[in-house]
């Protein structure tokens, strides 16, 4: 029996790995080839997708990007056996864009099936949360806070101390939450996770529980990944029938309880407070802070507030110890990030790396430039309320506070590329429009200003007295970014202030700097 | 694990209505999911339900309709027979998301949020489906399809529209016998 792996992940299927999976058991069945397809995650190579694997002698053999006109020819050529072909890619570990990475949290994704405990403990599952069983929650909260982890959402804030103030704080029942509300165009990594290796968070959200003493969690995963929510939910089924959730996790005295949340479309849901709402029940308006979520968070209870990234991270930092993890990165950026390269690129996906990688290094070592063959002339960094960088920019390590220092982020790690035919001034108005749209309405920097911004950008475009209205637009950006109450008004005049600051002459049309 | 599709929904009833609220009341913070539940079952939150919602839930009719009103994704109309969604993310707009907005409102008619006249078509726009590095992308009838071009997006919006004219035809005709 030769095993082949088709990906079950969405953006695979969006590309028609369905489709390849059918054509291969059906070529089989005609030869009488004895063929087992295993769904897996993503190997996060996108340009590849969909990637057939077969396991041969030497380790798993590598052909894509496959469709189903192709099947007939791979068993053809052999593919059964590994042998060449014009798709095939040699032994999947070894092509270097993969080789080349660090993958500590993306280890098991794209290599298993997502829904097999089997699988999942071969490979190194409930690794970290046997020795977190067996240590107290000080302790815990401690080595995370001492491996230098950083919440991987955006904010950054390190993840030991949230905890820890959670544990510390007065008031029960206590909740764990995992903010899989992943709205960031360019990112997409959470969901990968969660379709590729759901086990992962959910040992995560198990251990988050034993460190503060939180005995129920919720995961709220955004509408827009049907995939994610139906493997996370299958696979929470699978850990209550195996004693990795529900009373007495692994036989021990702690008990746990999950549940997802699925949310509605609600960019803003994306935003801790907002969340918290959403979860209650209630329109998702952001909350003023404080009081800090991790005081009176879910229900007005202590409440860990997580993105996914972090929770599987956590894992890392348990299973291998907090000097393993820290010895990744640079400055305050300790161990691995997961980069998403998106947009205009030749070879997109998942880079999970140490930080301190140049941007320049990601998108050439592994974007290979853009996928129109155009020149690259902007990237934007950390979703839509990040900054759009200029090439003259490219040197910039990868690392929260060296972005901070040139008024950009790298937020959850989303890259997005633009070639040469981007117009800069859409982007800065599109910037406005989104927080427009998207805005919860509780405060009047955000509500109000974004509509202006948007007004105000479209009098400099159509020429009427441009220096003054960008003179408007500057202070408009400062008092939003001043005046909101969360980051989606404060955040917004980054891209638009980017603009300004790198591609003045696409707002200013007068001196026709631009053809 | 695949995401199950299903586009048949019940007609408007207030018995099945308050089954599917009934249903999802127990849990914490039940009402975002008894809507999601109300949405799946009938295709969209009927005005009607509001008021069974708010009397379950120990809510008021304007803390049900504030939250209904404040998701995107929660319709208070019935949708077209073939719901798309077109991605205008930044990813997207990238590589030709803007040219393909475009092409869908002109080529079905309607704006974004519209339904064609002949109620054969909802077309919505979604900020970010994480299909990012195989934009354009969009939905047609919950299924993700990448690397999307205007031609490509006719092509599943025929076939789609198509498959669903056989499916009704073929109720027709299983009710006429």
């Amino acid at each position: 029996m030769t095993t082949v792996y088709v990906p079950c992940d969405s953006s695979a299927r969006s590309v028609g790995a369905d489709q390849v999976a059918a054509a291969i058991e059906l070529e089989a069945a005609r030869l009488g080839a004895p063929v087992e397809v295993v769904r897996n995650g993503s190997r996060g190579m996108m340009w590849l997708e969909p990637l057939v694997e077969v396991v041969s002698a030497g380790g798993r053999v590598a052909y894509g990007p496959v469709t189903p006109d192709d099947v007939a020819g791979l068993f053809a050529a052999g593919f059964l056996d590994g042998d060449t072909h014009e798709l095939g890619h040699g032994l999947t570990d070894q092509i270097p864009w993969l080789a080349e990475q660090e993958r500590l949290t993306f280890s098991r994704v794209g290599l298993i099936d997502p829904l097999s405990t089997d699988d999942y403990l071969s490979h190194g599952g409930l690794f970290a949360l046997r020795r977190a069983l067996a240590m107290t929650p000080q302790q815990i909260c401690d080595e995370v806070t001492q491996s230098g982890l950083r919440g991987r959402g955006g904010a950054g804030f390190p993840v030991g101390v949230k905890w820890r103030t959670v544990l510390d704080a007065p008031g029960s029942p206590k909740f764990v939450t995992c903010n899989a509300d992943e709205g960031d165009s360019g990112t997409f990594a959470d969901r990968m996770l969660m379709e590729g290796d759901p086990f992962m968070l959910i040992e995560g959200m198990v251990i988050a529980g034993i460190a503060v003493d939180a005995h129920e969690g919720f995961i709220y995963i955004r509408s827009e990944y049907p995939d994610a929510v139906a493997t996370m939910r299958a696979a929470i089924e699978t850990a209550y029938q195996v004693g990795w959730l529900g009373s007495r996790i692994l036989g021990s005295e702690h008990g746990f309880d999950l549940e997802i949340r699925v949310g509605a479309g609600a960019y803003i849901c994306g935003e801790e407070t907002a969340m918290l709402e959403s979860l209650e029940g209630k329109r998702g308006m952001v909350r003023a802070k404080p009081p800090l979520p991790a005081i009176e968070g879910l229900f007005g209870k202590p409440t860990v507030v997580n993105n996914v990234l972090s929770l599987a991270s956590v894992l890392v930092v348990l299973a291998h110890g907090a000097q393993f993890y820290r010895d990744f990165g640079v400055g305050h950026s300790r161990g691995t990030q997961v980069f998403q390269l998106a947009g205009n690129i030749a070879r997109g996906g998942i880079v999970e790396t140490a930080f301190g990688i140049t941007l320049g290094q990601m998108l050439e070592r592994f974007g290979g430039g853009t996928i129109s063959g155009q020149p690259v002339r902007a990237v934007q960094v950390g979703g839509p309320l990040g900054a759009y960088l200029p090439p003259a920019q490219f040197d910039l390590p990868l690392d929260y506070e060296a972005f901070a220092e040139v008024g950009a982020m790298i937020g959850h790690g989303g890259i997005v590329v633009f070639d040469d035919t981007v117009d800069m001034a859409v982007q800065a108005r599109f910037a406005m429009e989104f927080c427009a749209t998207e805005s919860c309405g509780k405060c009047t920097p955000c509500r109000v200003g974004a509509v202006r911004g948007v007004e105000v950008i479209d009098r400099i475009v159509a020429g009427e007295k441009t220096a003054a209205n960008v003179v408007l637009l500057q202070d408009l950006c400062e008092l939003m970014t001043d005046g909101s109450l969360c980051a989606m008004g404060g955040l917004t005049p980054m891209p638009v202030r980017s603009v300004l600051q790198h591609f003045p002459e696409d707002l200013d049309r007068s001196e026709g700097a631009r053809p | 694990m695949l995401s199950d599709v299903s586009q048949r929904h019940a007609p408007w009833s207030p018995d099945v209505a308050l089954e599917t609220i009934g249903a999802h009341a127990g849990q914490r913070g039940p009402l975002l999911p008894v809507l999601h539940a109300l949405q799946e079952t009938f295709g969209y939150v009927d005005p009607r339900a509001v008021p069974l919602v708010a009397k379950t839930l120990n809510l008021s009719r304007a803390e049900v309709f504030g939250v209904l009103t404040f998701y995107p994704d929660l319709r208070s109309t019935p949708p077209g027979k073939v719901r798309v969604q077109v991605c205008r993310g930044e990813a997207c707009q990238s590589v030709g998301g803007h040219a393909l907005a475009r092409h869908a409102t002109s080529s079905l008619g309607v704006d974004f949020g519209g339904t064609t006249a002949d109620g054969s078509v909802t077309l919505d726009e979604v900020f970010c489906l994480g299909n990012c590095a195989l934009g354009p992308t969009v939905t047609v009838d919950g299924r993700l399809h990448g690397r999307v071009l205007a031609p490509d997006l006719d092509l599943l919006l025929s076939n789609s529209v198509n498959n669903n004219a056989e499916v009704n035809n073929a109720d027709v005709s299983g009710d006429l016998t």
